[in-house]
């Protein structure tokens, strides 16, 4: 047990930042959009908010808000790097998969290439975020008994921001007109166009929210437990695509799913310092999270419940 | 195939175009920069044979990609394909001994044979449970990426924390013959490799049933099933062809360009291999003209950001861009395409129906 | 005359074609008006420009006498236009009150109020006699009801004009009396509707005035009353038709093809066929009647071998072939024009050359030691193209996207007639042809029967059914209701055992 607890803030540290980008791709994908490009999308956002702090930093060292304007500068970021892939997809009915690995590759490209540029290194180190207890109207909520231990020790404040975009974004996705249109136009636009709906318009939101959670989500990368921008987010962002695919498309499904990656990654991590698992041979552990994401991508599969519409461009007129 | 080719071109030009304006944001000239970049390639015998060397790693991978795209498949996972095959075939070199004429095809042989089977998997997810291949390849990169690290520090050890042993001379491509007629490239017999397999997979698709195949289960699955062709046994073989191709390019790379491996690092001429397959339509010959391009770019680079003070990177900025506006471009051709075609189409409904009309009596 | 909606003189464009030329309709309050024309001539386009899914190029529309710019479908439902789609426009998996209201989604707070759209549409319901559950999910309603949802989208926006695209073409002929009714229900609140159709017999039961279009272009505006069948017919065609197809008494022989009890999962993982039996001579048509999604094909997969059987065997010339592959059913004998010509019968990117051999590329003299025999491959084509009048812009080497529909299932049919096959088997082979081509495909299939082979046919449209077949089979809910002569039936008795009504039962 004590070990769980050990552990479980360095999960819920992994975990956080793919929920953040499996939700953005969520959204993209239920408005119709495939999204390979969340890895970029990632680096994006981590470059940007590396390249904001390590800049606001250096004027005003002690401040905690400065993180937070980063993170804000990741999203926009993001969001923006995300609109050449959206102008792809949904004005030039391009083959969106390809879109969204040119989108990766432009951006592990040009963050190294900018970052060279302007600090004369392809890597940026900033001073990150700081683990503390919870604290809730002058109450330190790490005194609860075991849930406690588990979510209010050790958090990272931005853990609290995910799973409120969380909670909000199921709210919109179910219950607001937007989110009706919004599932209306990755299921079947056509019946959305005859509604009078702009699904041009519709699809852009969509993959501006994961440009801006991608952004977001590279962004918590840095300023939680890597500390550093180096071109790369390790595949993180196609493990989100699988936590998307493993979740079935569904917030809940998806906050599951990115757990059990979260945990898996940790097992592996801490591997060597536990006894328990240190006998486990290095590779086996490196390996398992991608191993099991295939084992889940088989098991899934047969009872797919992806967006019908997903990735087939929309051409008016068509019937 | 003349229209895809002036798009390619038109991508191409976009993205030097790009790239030239990143290089002017930066502070620099860009025609310094991109004089030195094609300098670099092209200025002697020796950097060419380095850019012929450079490309051929990248033409393998590029008909890798370009063949799995015809039937409809996205193979992302050259990279991990092409690590894994140049492993079997550094292992094989390191540890087998046979006269050079009989270990090097045995280590072609095993490079492409690995890469297959490492393809294989993806392939049967594919066809049997309908698994997307882009993420399982992907996830098939990384799990050939731990599993080279570890048996290369376990078994293979060499001089550094990242690299492997390296392969005796005679274990290698490297002819003294080829080196020497470029003044001292690191070019091989790599070379002859790819093209030979430009020429087999040109003629695969064009001329053989299996090439019409692939070619209707990549177009039109629904239609292959319907005339009973089998979509699954196409499927893997497929990705398994492609995945040999991508097996290839290692024991290019690893025994041939250089002589050992580098862990840590999932090859980048896997996913470059995406880039030569979209610029070269697809087609075997495009994908050859297309990796040279790149190869020039990429043995250019260091030349340029030496020459500059523009970061090397930009070659890979500008190879990304273009893959963009390859990508976009695959539509501007649909849209010429639908243009002509309707017009001829409204004098086809019109011929179709007057002529049969005046059948009546 | 006050005239609710009036369409002047508009054309309409698209790359390279002429969809719409200088066409004008008008249509009165309280009045039905047929839009009357053949497959491609324009009706549907004229229509989504009403509907403001398309801008014209040139011509002015007007509503209750003032001139409108009709943007988009919303500034449509605002002036009172409705639309009920051909290919209706229903999310799936979402449920009726939320494809009603979609678009128009009434709110209370940031969340949508779904409970008071769904009490109005009930009492719409009621009010026209609908009958349609607001909580269903569209999914697991039938096709009669969707339509019936379509409709009620039209009434919760409040429309004055109510445009019905091709409405029966998906109802058994019972579901087509309901939907005469409604229309007669819809006409009585108030409401004008035009219906655009290539169905004489429904413009005569239901419509007043009908407008006539030929490939784009305006024929002429006639009272239905006072115009026969055969004059609205022959304004639609632009000559004389002949609907009778000419056909000697057949002689079938021996058994070709033999269905025994066979069930058959459909792609809802339930039985989509029943215990189904059903013989094919040789020499004969055999016709298979029934409303789409009644187990028709399923039962041609079952045959082709692209679906797998549960129960049951299916038989080619004694032989059991349930088993066998795709491939081998070919090999044994069995050619099938499909029922999607674009889906499954050709690969569009490929040739007319290479589509000829799509079931046998693999065998002499086609290709040799795995080698294609491109001369082979000419040679087939050209014959094809020769004796099935295959029209193309380059020959044998088109591209077969760029063909138009009737010419592409030319190809397919000579395709498969010249496999020689002992069963042809013919899913809806006119569906979506001009008058032309539908004649010409008819005299093919007459021409087989009469050389010997076995004809499976299977149509949504009666008439071609009843025409062609020799005997027909009746489809309802999977199951064979019965197989009868078609000289002994007609359409009403057919109608009824596609409703699921075996004869000698009660009405």
């Amino acid at each position: 047990m004590d070990l769980i607890i050990q552990i479980f803030p360095y999960a819920i540290a992994y975990t956080i930042p793919l929920l953040i980008v499996a939700l953005g791709g969520l959204f993209s994908e239920r408005s119709g959009v495939v999204n390979i490009g969340l890895e970029g999308l990632m680096v994006v956002g981590g470059f940007a908010s590396a390249l904001s702090i390590s800049k606001l930093q250096q004027s005003y060292p002690d401040a905690s808000w400065v993180i937070w304007v980063g993170l804000l500068i990741a999203m926009l970021a993001g969001a923006l790097f995300s609109l050449l892939h959206a102008f792809a997809s949904i004005n030039l009915n391009a083959d969106q998969v390809i879109s969204g690995i040119a989108i990766n590759m432009i951006a592990g490209a040009l963050t190294v290439f900018l970052a060279r540029n302007i600090t004369g290194s392809g890597n940026i180190r900033i001073t990150g975020m700081s683990r503390g207890d919870v604290d809730f109207l002058g109450l330190n909520l790490s005194h609860i008994p075991l849930i406690g231990s588990l979510f209010f020790k050790n958090a990272y404040s931005t853990t609290w921001l995910v799973l409120i975009i969380l909670v909000i974004s199921i709210f919109v996705l179910y219950k607001t007109r937007f989110g009706l249109r919004l599932r209306a136009c990755g299921e079947y636009p056509q019946a959305a166009d005859a509604a009078g709906i702009n699904v041009y318009r519709i699809r852009y939101i969509g993959v501006m929210i994961s440009g801006a959670f991608s952004g977001l989500g590279g962004a918590i990368i840095l300023v939680t437990y890597s500390g550093e921008f180096s071109g790369s987010v390790a595949g993180l962002g196609f493990l989100a695509i699988a936590a998307l695919i493993f979740g079935q498309w569904k917030p809940l499904g998806i906050l599951a799913a990115s757990l059990f990656f979260g945990i898996a990654t940790t097992i592996t991590n801490v591997a060597q310092v536990v006894p328990s698992f240190a006998a486990i041979p290095q590779l086996v552990l490196k390996v398992f999270p991608y191993v099991v994401t295939l084992i889940a991508l088989v098991i899934f599969s047969k009872s797919s419940q992806a967006p019908k519409s997903v990735g087939v461009p929309y051409e008016k007129g068509k019937r | 195939m003349k229209k895809g080719g002036i798009i390619s071109l038109i991508a191409i030009f976009l993205g030097l175009i790009a790239g030239a304006i990143l290089i002017m944001a930066t502070g620099n000239d860009p025609v310094e920069g991109f004089t030195y970049l094609f300098q670099g390639g092209l200025k002697d015998s020796e950097r060419i044979g380095n850019t012929l060397a450079t490309a051929t790693p990248l033409i393998l991978t590029g008909l890798s990609v370009a063949f799995a795209f015809r039937t409809g498949l996205f193979n992302i996972g050259a990279a991990g394909q092409m690590l894994i095959g140049g492993f079997c075939a550094l292992a094989i070199g390191l540890t087998v001994h046979l006269p050079t004429y009989l270990l090097l095809p045995l280590m072609v042989v095993v490079a492409m044979v690995a890469g297959a089977i490492w393809a294989f998997i993806p392939g049967l997810l594919k066809a049997k449970f309908n698994v997307h291949e882009v993420v399982s390849t992907i996830m098939m990169n990384w799990i050939a990426y731990w599993m080279v690290y570890y048996l290369v520090q376990n078994h293979f050890k060499g001089d550094t924390e990242t690299e492997s042993r390296m392969l005796a001379d005679s274990a290698t491509l490297k002819v003294p013959f080829l080196s020497d007629l470029f003044s001292g490239s690191f070019i091989n017999l790599g070379i002859v490799i790819a093209i030979i397999m430009v020429i087999v997979i040109s003629f695969i698709i064009n001329r053989t049933v299996l090439g019409y195949e692939l070619k209707a289960v990549g177009h039109n699955r629904s239609a292959a099933e319907y005339a009973g062709i089998s979509v699954n046994r196409n499927v893997i073989l497929s990705m398994m062809i492609s995945g040999g191709l991508a097996g290839l390019a290692g024991v290019v790379q690893y025994a041939g360009n250089s002589s050992l491996i580098e862990i840590g690092v999932l090859p980048s001429e896997g996913f470059d291999g995406i880039a030569v397959a979209l610029l070269g339509m697809n087609s075997p010959i495009g994908v050859f003209f297309s990796a040279i391009f790149f190869g020039l770019l990429s043995t250019g680079k260091g030349f340029m950001s030496a020459m500059t003070s523009i970061p090397p990177e930009i070659s890979d900025v500008i190879i990304a861009i273009i893959i963009y506006f390859s990508a976009t471009s695959l539509l501007i051709r649909k849209v010429i395409n639908k243009l002509t075609r309707s017009r001829k189409y409204k004098k086809e409904i019109l011929n179709s129906n007057v002529n049969v009309g005046e059948k009546v009596e | 005359m006050e005239y609710v909606v009036e369409m002047l003189n508009i054309t309409k464009e698209f790359p390279g074609i002429i969809a719409n030329d200088n066409i004008t309709l008008r249509l009165k309050k309280g009045e039905v008006h047929a839009l009357l024309g053949e497959n491609g001539a324009g009706k549907s386009t004229l229509m989504s420009v009403l509907f403001g899914m398309y801008t014209p190029e040139k011509g002015s529309i007007k509503v209750r006498g003032k001139e409108v710019t009709i943007s988009n479908p919303n500034v449509a439902n605002a002036l009172g236009i409705g639309m009920v789609h051909q290919h209706f426009k229903l999310v799936s998996n979402f449920t009726v009150t939320e494809n009603i209201i979609l678009g128009l989604e009434p709110k209370k707070g940031f969340v949508v109020d779904i409970k008071s759209a769904a009490k109005k549409i009930e009492e719409l319901s009621k009010t026209y006699g609908l009958n349609v559950d607001p909580y269903a999910k569209i999914e697991d309603i039938s096709v009669g009801m969707q339509q019936r949802v379509e409709i009620l989208k039209t009434l919760y926006r409040n429309a004055e004009v109510v445009i019905l695209d091709e409405p029966t073409a998906v109802l058994t002929p019972q579901e087509i009396q309901e939907l005469m009714k409604i229309i007669k229900n819809l006409v009585k609140e108030g409401k004008s509707i035009i219906i655009i159709t290539h169905k004489l017999k429904e413009i005569k039961a239901v419509a007043d005035q009908c407008t006539v279009i030929r490939h784009g272009k305006y024929i002429g505006t006639v009272d239905v009353k006072n115009t026969t069948e055969a004059e609205m017919a022959s304004m639609m065609v632009g000559r004389q038709v002949n609907f009778k197809v000419e056909k000697t008494e057949s002689n079938p022989g021996e058994v070709v093809l033999e269905v025994n009890n066979v069930s058959v999962k459909n792609n809802k993982k339930v039985l989509g066929l029943k215990n189904a039996s059903l013989q094919v001579r040789a020499g004969e048509i055999v016709g298979i009647a029934g409303v789409e999604g009644n187990g028709q094909s399923e039962l041609v997969e079952a045959i082709t071998g692209l679906r797998e059987i549960e129960e049951g065997s299916i038989l080619l010339k004694g032989i059991d072939i349930s088993k066998h592959s795709i491939r081998e059913r070919i090999r044994s004998g069995i050619a099938h024009i499909p029922e999607d010509r674009q889906k499954r019968g050709l690969v569009l990117e490929y040739t007319i050359e290479e589509n000829c051999v799509l079931e046998v590329y693999n065998q002499k003299p086609f290709s040799k030691y795995g080698l294609l025999d491109k001369a082979a491959l000419a040679k087939h084509a050209k014959k094809i193209i020769e004796e099935f009048d295959v029209r193309s812009g380059e020959g044998a080497k088109t591209v077969v996207e760029s063909m138009s529909g009737g010419n592409q299932q030319k190809a397919i049919i000579g395709r498969e007639i010249e496999n020689n096959p002992e069963l042809l088997i013919a899913c809806q082979p006119t569906r979506g042809l001009d008058v032309g081509s539908i004649e010409y495909i008819h005299k093919r299939l007459v021409e087989q029967r009469d050389s010997g082979k076995a004809v499976l046919l299977t149509s949504l449209e009666l008439d071609e059914v009843l025409n062609l077949s020799d005997r027909i089979a009746i489809v309802n809910a999977g199951e064979i209701i019965d197989i009868v002569n078609a000289k002994d039936t007609n359409e009403d008795e057919l109608g009824l055992m596609m409703a699921g009504i075996k004869r000698g039962e009660g009405a």
